[in-house]
Order: structure tokens, then sequence, then C-alpha cells
């Protein structure tokens, strides 16, 4: 447990299986505060039922995953751990497509989220100049009004960002965050996102190494649910199991 | 600022529709009582019972649609909350009765004596009293609601498995309530009603004030109605209906907001049923059958659901076209009815209300999207727009 101390995120010996199948087989991974961590590896190497057991879809069959070096995220439900300040977006970009880009944001706002705070809630100036800069930050100020439905695939992607910064969690769970997107809005993400990692934990989950090498962060690199290699890119892609497993094929 | 304008123009159009519904509730009164009967703009006394029958579906498919328009529940079983109110609202006015039943028992309903039974049941004591009869009509469907959806959507079922249980919910109260030692007047229900709150339930007045507060609590379902679903709530309740999972990695609990709805929707479902009972004057097992919840579910997607007033129109109408057939070609009514929900499924699959939009909004709706869809095309400059945009009205 004193392992656990002064981390953000906490994986250890943590394994799931479906049907027989080890998605995830002893992994541990630890993530500090304010660190960004990069998850790179082969389709099915378990990243996104990782992200699952983080967020509380899945429920690991054996180990410990630690959330602020204290709460144990295994006993927590999704909404549960979302509160506790964990906020996720999804490899396929996941809006509230019959909501305008505006209602988007104001529903992810850290807000008290129960039924009757929620029923007579009313937006006051803070929260409206928050939704405004982070409309700005994301560089949605001008398609507020619209509903998500009528964006682009690379603008649902900076919206969900968005409706992550709203959130203001501890710990981002980005999965894919620049798949549909331009070579300058992949360049702009990167400069987001480790903007966040500033003062927030963020692990990023993506393909395109040149993305991975703008992020400038420590990487992993996973592979039949078990961490393969670990330290900065360059060691990662030098190393011969990565370059068999992932990167040669 | 602007949401808060988005706010006052749905409001606005939630006002028109309480407006109509006060002024029916008190024009048809008017026209019934004081104009005499023969002369033009009469509205005969039977029309008005009819006619309050009606609005009484239409609060109906109004909670419908709350959880199934706006939260995605599709409950088959809204029928057991509106009978379950209806059976509340009849046990007040068989105590009315009292002594001037067929047996003359000052207390006990005729089909009690009938069955030799001594006493009143533990379960209606209290229903001589009104208020507590209308506390019940609330109380019996939220509380039945509130504990069916708390281990239903507890347990995370949803869809199709969710709408089966609600339907096999409404085929056991069915059963239940046909058995004679329920205590709730068997196959036969409960009916030759005399007064209610001193008033003969079949005098002129007394048709015409319940369809008064019939129009009333129509236009109050309204009103709760949009306060619900334009509040912050019912913009979750569209997203757990829309991505119910992203809704609960944002830190949301669906299963209280699915709860919510259903709970309050029962709750309407129930007074639509205390008022429904008075005005047709019998309530009996036969409202809990499976296929007058799945009525209700035809009107809903035939007004057009998702809506305010989409199921308003579509009680009314389906009702409407109902009572045309059922007096004229009785035997084509349910062959009417199918046509009716298959037409709209595939040719109006936003219903009446969606039609209305396409034929008369779409001149409104290209200009509104005109500057929007402009600065599309612009896309990456136009980020300097930002503070100058002329407030582009979204759609609805």
């Amino acid at each position: 447990m004193s392992k656990a101390q002064d981390t953000m995120l906490y994986l250890n010996g943590v394994s799931v299986a479906f049907d027989g199948f080890k998605a995830i087989n002893n992994l541990s991974v630890i993530v500090g505060p304010a660190e960004m961590l990069a998850i790179i590896g082969p389709n099915g190497a378990g990243k996104t039922t990782m992200m699952d057991i983080i967020t509380g879809k899945t429920r690991p069959d054996a180990g410990d995953v630690l959330f602020d070096g204290r709460t144990d995220l295994t006993r927590l439900d999704e909404a549960a751990i979302a509160n506790l300040g964990i906020g996720r977006k999804f490899q396929k970009p996941t809006v509230f497509e019959s909501h305008t880009v505006w209602d988007n944001l104001e529903l992810a706002l850290k807000k008290p989220r129960g039924i009757f705070p929620t029923l007579f809630y009313a937006a006051d100036a803070p929260d409206t100049a928050r939704i405004a800069a982070i409309l700005d930050q994301v560089r949605l100020s001008h398609r507020r009004h619209e509903l998500a439905a009528n964006l682009s695939h690379g603008q649902k992607q900076w919206l969900e960002t968005g409706m992550l910064l709203a959130q203001d969690p501890k710990l981002l769970l980005v999965d894919e965050p620049v798949a549909g997107m331009t070579d300058s809005e992949t360049e702009e993400t990167a400069k987001l996102l480790r903007d966040i990692a500033g003062t927030r934990s963020v692990v990023v989950v993506e393909h395109d190494m040149s993305f991975v090498r703008e992020l400038g962060s420590r990487v992993v690199c996973l592979a039949e649910g078990a961490v393969l290699a670990e330290g900065s890119l360059d060691q990662v892609s030098a190393n011969p199991l990565v370059i068999e497993r992932y990167l040669g094929r | 600022m602007l949401t808060q304008a988005l706010f006052r123009a749905l409001d606005r159009k939630a006002i028109w529709l309480i407006g109509i519904f006060l002024a029916v509730a008190i024009l048809v009164p008017m026209a019934n009582l004081l104009i005499p009967p023969g002369q033009f703009g009469h509205v005969p006394t039977y029309m008005v019972s009819l006619l309050g029958k009606y609005l009484s579906y239409a609060i109906l498919a109004l909670a419908l649609d709350l959880v199934w328009g706006y939260c995605g529940i599709l409950s088959l079983g809204h029928g057991a909350f509106f009978a379950l109110g209806g059976y509340a609202m009849g046990m007040y006015l068989m105590r009315q009765i009292g002594s001037r039943g067929v047996y003359g028992n000052p207390v006990l309903p005729d089909f009690m004596v009938f069955l030799n039974w001594r006493e009143l049941p533990w379960y209606w004591q209290g229903f001589d009293n009104f208020w507590f009869a209308m506390a019940m009509v609330l109380f019996a469907p939220g509380l039945l609601a509130f504990l069916f959806g708390f281990f239903a959507f507890r347990s995370r079922v949803t869809g199709v498995y969710l709408s089966i249980m609600t339907q096999a919910m409404t085929f056991a109260l069915l059963l239940a309530f046909f058995r004679n030692d329920m205590g709730f007047g068997g196959n036969n229900g409960l009916t030759d009603f005399k007064d209610i709150l001193g008033a003969p339930i079949q005098a002129q007045t007394t048709r015409a004030a319940l369809f008064a507060a019939t129009a009333i609590a129509l236009a109050l379902s309204v009103l709760v109605c949009s306060g619900i679903v334009n509040s912050k709530l019912g913009k979750v309740m569209i997203a757990v209906r829309d991505a119910e999972s992203r809704t609960r990695f944002l830190g949301y609990r669906v299963e209280y907001v699915k709860l919510f709805a259903f709970t309050v929707s029962a709750i309407m479902a129930g007074i639509a049923g205390a008022l429904y009972v008075p005005q047709v004057g019998i309530i009996n097992p036969g409202e809990f059958d499976p296929a007058n919840s799945i009525e209700i579910v035809i009107w809903t997607a035939l007004g057009g659901r998702g809506t305010l007033v989409g199921p308003i129109i579509g009680a009314i109408v389906v009702n409407l076209g109902k009572s045309w057939f059922t007096t004229t070609l009785p035997e084509l009514w349910l062959f009417a009815l199918g046509a009716l929900f298959v037409c709209s499924t595939l040719f109006l699959p936003k219903g009446i209300v969606g039609l209305w939009h396409q034929v008369f909004g779409r001149r409104q709706k290209s200009v509104e999207t005109t500057p929007t869809q402009s600065s599309d095309i612009e896309k990456g400059e136009d980020t300097a727009s930002f503070g100058s945009n002329p407030q582009p009205k979204p759609a609805e």
C-alpha cells in the first residue's frame, strides 16, 4: 500500500478475463499527480479495458485500483468514480447529439449531480463565463448554439475534450483524441493536453506515433493485457519486444 | 444569457398551450350551461363529458411522453398507473353512495354486501374523505412506480426488457383486480356513483365542473412537464435517452434520473385516471388491459413524442377517430388503429408535430440555419467571429 502513496492512479496486479480470455493480465501502472502518461500498443492489448476498469464499467477479477493513493475504485460505480474527479473521453466521440454545443458543456460542468439541484439549476455568471472560456479553448465559440449532431468528427472530438475540461477532473483518461483530425488539429490537441497536464494527471491512449512524440511524456506499451515496455518514447520504440509485437507489424 | 433567452422562448410555447387549455376550461362549460340547447354554439352535456375524457387521456399521453419521449423509457404499462388513480377515485365515489346502494348498507359498498363481507377492509378506510382519496390518487401510482423503477433501473434493465416488464406489471394487476376477494369489485369494478363532494355526479353543472377541472389539470401538467424538460434535469433526461452510459461517465446517476421521471409520470397518469372515472362513471379491471397501455403509446407516437403538444394532439385525434369509428364502423376500429400505427411509424416518425414542422417550418428553418451553414464553409478563420455572433436562433 505504501507504494500507492503520492500517486494519482495506482494499478497493481490487475487481471480481468472475459469468458476465459485474459484481456488484462497482471497489469501494473502508476500515474503520478500532474503527470502525463501515453499508452500505446496493438489492438486487443487491453487499453480500452484498462480504461473500463478505472472508470468502473468493468470489475477486475484481481488486483488493486487506487485513485489519489487511497480510494479503491473497484468498489465504486461509474457515476461515483466520475464524481471523484476522473473524466473520460471515448475512442468514438460521444457527445449528446440532440443538445447544443453549449448545453453539452453545461451538462458536463462540475456542479452537484443530484436530482433536485439539477432540476432547479440556473446558470450563474461564473458558470456562463467558464463555459464561454472552454468554448474558446476548444474553438467552438462560433458553433455554440448548434446541435452537436451537426459538428464534424474533429469538432466532436474537440467538444468532448471541452466536456472533459468542464468536468474539472483530477485525472483525465483520453482514448484516441486525435482520430479523424487534421495535422494542425492534432498539433493543437497535443498542445492542449500538455497544458492540461501542467495541473492534472492525464492518461492518453493513442496509435498516432507522431502525436505521442509531441506529447513528450512517459510511454507505456501494452501487449496482451500486460506492460511490455515502459520509458520515454525513444526507449520504448527501441525495445526489441515492442518492435516485434507492435511497431514492426 | 443566451440560454436564458432560450428558456424564455420555450416557456412561451408552453404558456400558449396552458392559455389554450385554461380558455377551454372556461369556454366549454359556458357553452354548455349558458347557451340554451338547440341554439348555435351549445355544447351538449354528453359532449362535455366526452371531451373531458379526451383531455384526461391527453394528460395520460403527456405523462407517457415524459418518460418515453424525453427519457427513452418505453413504458407499456402506463395504463396501470392510470387505473390505480382511477380506482382511488372510484373508492371515494363508492363510499359517497352510503345507504343509497341496492342493499342500503351505510358503510359497505354493494359488492361487499353481496360477498357477505361483515366489515370494511382496512385498505378501504379513509376513502370517505375526499382529500385522503386524492392523496391516494397521487400516492398509489407514485409508490408502485417508485418501487418498480427502483429495482428495474438499479439493475439496469433497459429497452425492450423493461417494456416487457411494464407490460407484465399491468397484466398482473389486471388479473389481481379481476379477483373478487381483492375487494375492488372484481370484474364489475366500481360503478353506480352518486355524488362527488356532495354534488350529484350526473348533474349538468357537475359534469361542467369536472370538465373544467380536467382542462385545468391538463394545463398544470403542461406547466410541470415544461418546467422539467426545460430545466437542466430535462437536458440530463434527454442525455440519458440518447447516450445513457456517457451520462453515467459524466457523474449523473442515471437510475435516479429515470426513477424521478418515471415516478412523476406515474403520478400524472394517476391524476388522469382520477379525472376520467367520474366522467365515464365506471372503473373496472379492463383499464389494466395491456392493450390500453399500448394504445397510449400509439397516441404519443402519432402526435409526436419528445414534444409537449404532440401527445396531447395524438390523444385527442386518435380518440376522436375511435369515437367516430366505434359508432359508424365498429368492427373496423382495430384495423384502423393498427394502420394508423404502421403509417405513423413509416411516414411520420416524428408524428403530427413533426409533419407540421416539415410543412410549415421549412421556410423558417432554412432562414435559421443559413448563418451557421455559411460559417461552416469558412471554418478555421471564423473563430474571430466569437462575440459578434448575431445570436442564431436554435431550431426548437
